[in-house]
């Protein structure tokens, strides 16, 4: 998994509640069986006027110009300054494949969908939950200053906005740890094999019925 | 010791270890598989030169993208055909149960699994999908999981979790002749919204939830996913027991009477504390509609769309306006002259044998009404088929004019052929209302399967309480 440790990036605001994975990636480019090609179809249903299908040239189709990830000025974006339950709905992790895909590194919001904000740790999507009033904050800033970069350090836990101020957030030590490190999590839990296997033999004599598989 | 709810017991016997931060191993006991989600879980253990751990845990059944229709054709789209072929193969190369698209048990994962007693209570269950709380109705811990969590159980059996918090909602008194379990899950997301849930595990509890069918509380822990809990669950009493006896999967002989002793076990202690509790009256649920572009967008049958004028918070107002203009909508308009162009009756919230029947019922003999383009009826599983089928259901609705399916996701997320198109309205017995969700520009209602027939045979949205004479 990418690691994340430092990260300077120009801000993109979506300003919308209870942004949904259906949105962030439509069903029709869940037929992958990759994991990278995601990006060009990030938000297809609100980034582009007509409907999209895989295997389509994306560079020809025309852009609904309104939609903020087609602003001039959002090109470079690596962070997405979202708002309340940011993810919601399907589990696909695809999502977090076409945010990253796409080039963004760190989401901000003031709540995240459990599902969505699980697979961002999998995949060293930095997940950020901020208090509303400073999410309303970044965002007023972000929108009255073309470029609005901002400094996210996770080592320290705080997010430098341009004049110098510091926001400090929370994390889980352990995907801030994982975050850092890039670890993967199969290998880690691997480390504990044996105790799984002790658990699972316990699990065989006291609940035999959940291993006789019929066929 | 003290009191545990449903959840504290079940997070308790499958934790395989925790650290000092409350990171917890957790032991899975059904991993469900599907075509979607699961590709790159196998592509990513083969790269890294792993197999699965207890390949006897698992079922797979390809669902989200199998066609509807005529089967002995296959798969026209070669995408869609490529990702089934590949479930096929990682499921024959690594000896893992799959139902083949045309095997007689095939159906929608969250169906399948329950009616094979492949769901057992006590069990921890996961599967690439949000709907796999679902399978909380039997008293068991489920959820869904990304692709990367898909890989880690193939290859540990285990996932690394946080304890969620414990939200009891308990729905009390009896429901009104025509309200259905649908209703009761609509009108818990219409009180606590999207985000009620999150970062906890509902209990699903009281009289009402007691009275109801297995069918009925898989509607509901169906949908707790919509209200943002990844898991909901509701203790095993012996509706389930009576469910699970003689089910292929379930467990027989001898071991049946202890599965049973064990499983009676799970219920919340009479004294345990729960963080949050939210508490409906059963007798006030009325039938419900979804209007706007979230499931929280909801009102009653006698209910109007409301004005976004009226919300006090400028983020929701913009988002009611959004909702109302995607949706075509005007406020104040009752639900009532809401006229649907298309009905959908299916997906993993409502495509059980008991969902037909109350589908049916609302018939009453009338055929589909003009202005009504489509009416799909598709089936849960090949078993709730053969099922409906031997109960003539399939002749009443092909009687209406509706099409009668093969199963599986189907319209509910349009991954197949079945999809609206731009500006489309349909009255939907899914999960999710949100824009594009049923095909790019296509507008969803959700409704329970008796308000979706209702609506196809009046061609506007219905009252079934007027219905029950």
């Amino acid at each position: 998994m990418k690691k994340v440790d430092k990260h300077h990036g120009v801000v993109m605001p979506l300003d919308r509640h209870n942004v949904d994975t259906d949105a962030i990636i439509p069903k029709q480019f869940l037929k992958s069986i990759k994991r990278s090609g995601f990006g060009r179809n990030l938000f297809d249903e609100w980034r582009y006027h007509d409907h999209g299908e895989p295997g389509m040239d994306h560079s020809t189709r025309k852009r609904n110009m309104d939609f903020i990830l087609n602003h001039p000025r959002y090109q470079d974006a690596s962070i997405l300054l979202g708002r309340h339950n940011f993810g919601c709905g399907s589990s696909r992790e695809h999502a977090v494949w076409a945010l990253m895909d796409h080039g963004f590194r760190v989401v901000i919001a003031p709540s995240f969908a459990d599902i969505f904000f699980n697979n961002a740790q999998k995949n060293g999507l930095l997940t950020i939950v901020l208090d509303e009033d400073i999410i309303e904050q970044l965002f007023t800033e972000v929108v009255e200053n073309p470029g609005y970069r901002i400094l996210v350090d996770l080592p320290a836990q705080h997010i430098a906005l341009p004049n110098r101020h510091t926001i400090s957030f929370d994390i889980d030590p352990f995907h801030k740890d994982r975050h850092i490190r890039g670890l993967d999590d199969i290998g880690l839990t691997l480390e504990h094999a044996d105790e799984i296997r002790d658990f699972e033999e316990k699990r065989r004599q006291t609940a035999p019925w959940l291993f006789n598989n019929q066929h | 010791m003290s009191s545990k709810t449903l959840y504290d017991k079940l997070w308790n016997s499958h934790l395989v270890r925790q650290d000092e931060a409350g990171t917890a191993l957790i032991y899975i006991d059904r991993h469900l598989v599907h075509e979607v989600t699961s590709p790159q879980a196998f592509e990513g253990l083969r790269l890294a030169g792993r197999t699965p751990w207890r390949t006897d845990s698992i079922l797979a059944v390809p669902d989200h993208n199998v066609p509807t229709t005529d089967r002995t054709l296959g798969i026209s789209d070669p995408i869609s055909r490529l990702q089934v072929e590949t479930l096929d193969q990682n499921c024959a190369e690594l000896g893992i149960t799959e139902f083949l698209m045309n095997d007689p048990r095939q159906g929608i994962v969250h169906v399948v699994g329950p009616e094979q007693g492949a769901t057992l209570p006590g069990m921890t269950v996961v599967c690439g999908d949000s709907h796999t709380s679902t399978h909380g109705a039997f008293g068991a811990l489920a959820f869904g999981i990304g692709t990367s969590d898909v890989e880690h159980v193939l290859a540990t059996q285990c996932l690394i979790l946080k304890k969620s918090r414990n939200l009891e909602i308990r729905v009390d008194g009896q429901l009104a002749a025509g309200v259905s379990a649908k209703d009761v899950v609509l009108a818990i997301i219409g009180k606590i919204g999207t985000a009620g849930g999150s970062g906890c595990a509902i209990e699903f509890s009281g009289t009402a939830l007691q009275a109801m069918t297995m069918e009925g509380r898989m509607t509901v822990c169906n949908m707790a996913i919509e209200a943002g809990a990844r898991s909901g669950m509701v203790a095993v009493d012996d509706t389930t027991i009576s469910y699970l006896d003689g089910r292929p999967y379930a467990p027989q002989g001898q071991h049946w009477d202890r599965a049973v002793a064990s499983w009676k076990q799970l219920h919340s202690d009479a004294d345990a504390a729960f963080d949050h509790s939210v508490i409906l009256d059963a007798g006030r649920i009325l039938p419900q509609v979804t209007w706007g572009t979230s499931p929280e967008m909801v009102t009653a049958i006698d209910g109007v769309v409301p004005d976004p004028d009226h919300e006090t918070d400028s983020v929701k107002r913009e988002g009611m306006r959004n909702a109302l203009a995607y949706m075509g909508l005007k406020p104040g308009t009752p639900i009532t002259e809401i006229r649907p162009d298309h009905v959908f009756i299916g997906s993993c919230t409502n495509a059980r044998i008991e969902d037909l029947r109350a589908a049916a019922a609302a018939i009453r003999g009338r055929t589909v009404a003009a202005g009504i383009k489509q009416v799909l009826v598709v089936p849960g599983s090949g078993l709730v088929k053969r099922q409906a089928e031997a109960e003539g259901l399939d002749k009443v609705f092909r009687d209406a004019g509706f099409d009668w399916r093969e199963p599986g996701c189907s319209m509910c997320l349009a991954m197949n052929a079945d999809r609206l198109a731009p500006g489309d309205r349909c009255a939907s017995t899914s999960n999710r209302n949100f824009e594009g969700r049923q095909g790019q520009g296509g507008r969803t209602h959700l409704v329970s399967p008796a308000m979706a027939a209702a609506a196809a045979v009046t061609g506007h949205f219905t009252d079934v309480r007027h219905q029950q004479d």
